[in-house]
């Protein structure tokens, strides 16, 4: 685990919300943190390098760019492997989870709209010669309010 | 990598300029002082149009926030179940409401069941430490339901197959960093 010291958990805390998005964001960042901007652009460049930040910038809704749907496929035992890769290689597909269930293999389609997306997920049903369990969202009830970084059990050994 | 390319992609939420400016920050914004600027700069753009225009998507919703968004994995939330739920019709959007805001709950959806298969009609993402603490908020959700749920799984993630934030299309290169791949 990397060690992060004060700064650096105080800009994850007090930024994962959101930045100012104003002239110079990273220098009102650092007056709020009694930091400079040179200080505050070296520790989120580092923390970027760490992988402790994915990155620093917009979080895109691509649901509201486009089209995507969840979907999932039941792929066992010696099947798994090459069904993962075929879905992996397929148009549009940004995610690949595998999960303990009967339908192992979950990932999410994405087109630029609706008629393209279905259009890919008929292509690879086909290629796979399985059912894709099609499961878009009907509603979303988004708060995401962030998770408190548990700095404490972090340091555990 | 592969990602969609969708020059297409709803005309009127995001003209050819916006487009341009989700594809160089996609990735992250520069590290510099004046990130807008240096964005802008080889669009052709200024900073100011450059954040107006990520201020306008922030508006409607395209862009969610501009923030230092931490890599939860890499901070110890090893553990993440998706939790689907067979949940009265009738009373799914209250219940999903209230839900969504428990601790550990990152999404919540409603999706369709595909019966007899897939009888699941609520989705719930929780993120936690240790297999235990997931159970707990399952737990909590559990008891949020109460009989309105008849039943419910847990689904963890054994192994990451694929990931990305992407989604344009670019030349190559022309993302600043890739996403971390775990």
């Amino acid at each position: 685990m990397v060690t992060l010291d004060a700064l650096d958990r105080q800009l994850i805390d007090a930024y994962q919300r959101g930045l100012p998005v104003c002239e110079r964001p990273f220098a009102a960042m650092a007056a709020r943190l009694g930091s400079s901007e040179a200080e505050v652009l070296e520790r989120l460049a580092r923390l970027a390098r760490l992988e402790v930040l994915s990155r620093v910038g917009p979080v895109f809704d691509h649901a509201r760019a486009g089209a995507s749907l969840l979907a999932a496929v039941a792929a066992p035992g010696a099947e798994r492997d090459a069904v993962a890769e075929a879905i992996n290689r397929a148009p549009g597909v940004n995610h690949n989870y595998l999960r303990e269930h009967d339908f192992n293999l979950w990932f999410v389609m994405t087109a630029p709209d609706e008629e393209v997306l279905e259009a890919r997920l008929d292509a690879l049903e086909a290629e796979l010669e399985r059912e894709i369990l099609r499961l878009p969202m009907l509603e979303g009830f988004h708060i995401d309010l962030g998770f408190p970084i548990p700095w404490h059990e972090l340091e555990a050994p | 990598m592969s990602v969609s390319t969708c020059p297409s992609e709803s005309p009127s939420l995001l003209d050819a300029t916006d487009r341009a400016i989700v594809l160089a920050t996609q990735a992250g914004l520069p590290l510099v002082p004046d990130p807008w600027g240096a964005v802008g700069r080889p669009l052709g753009l200024g900073a100011e149009e450059v954040r107006a225009r990520l201020a306008r998507m922030q508006e409607v919703g395209i862009v969610r926030r501009i923030a230092a968004v931490p890599n939860h994995y890499r901070l110890g939330y090893v553990a993440n179940g998706m939790t689907v739920w067979d949940v009265d019709d009738a009373r799914i959007v209250r219940l999903g409401r209230e839900v969504a805001t428990l601790p550990g709950v990152s999404h919540c959806y409603r999706r369709p069941r595909h019966l007899p298969d897939w009888p699941y009609n609520l989705f719930a993402m929780l993120h936690g430490h240790t297999r235990e603490e997931v159970e707990r908020q399952a737990e909590a959700l559990r008891a949020l339901l109460g009989e309105a749920c008849r039943d419910h799984r847990i689904l963890y993630s054994s192994r990451i197959l694929k990931k990305t934030g992407l989604r344009l299309a670019g030349r190559p290169g022309a993302g600043r960093k890739p996403e971390p791949r775990r």
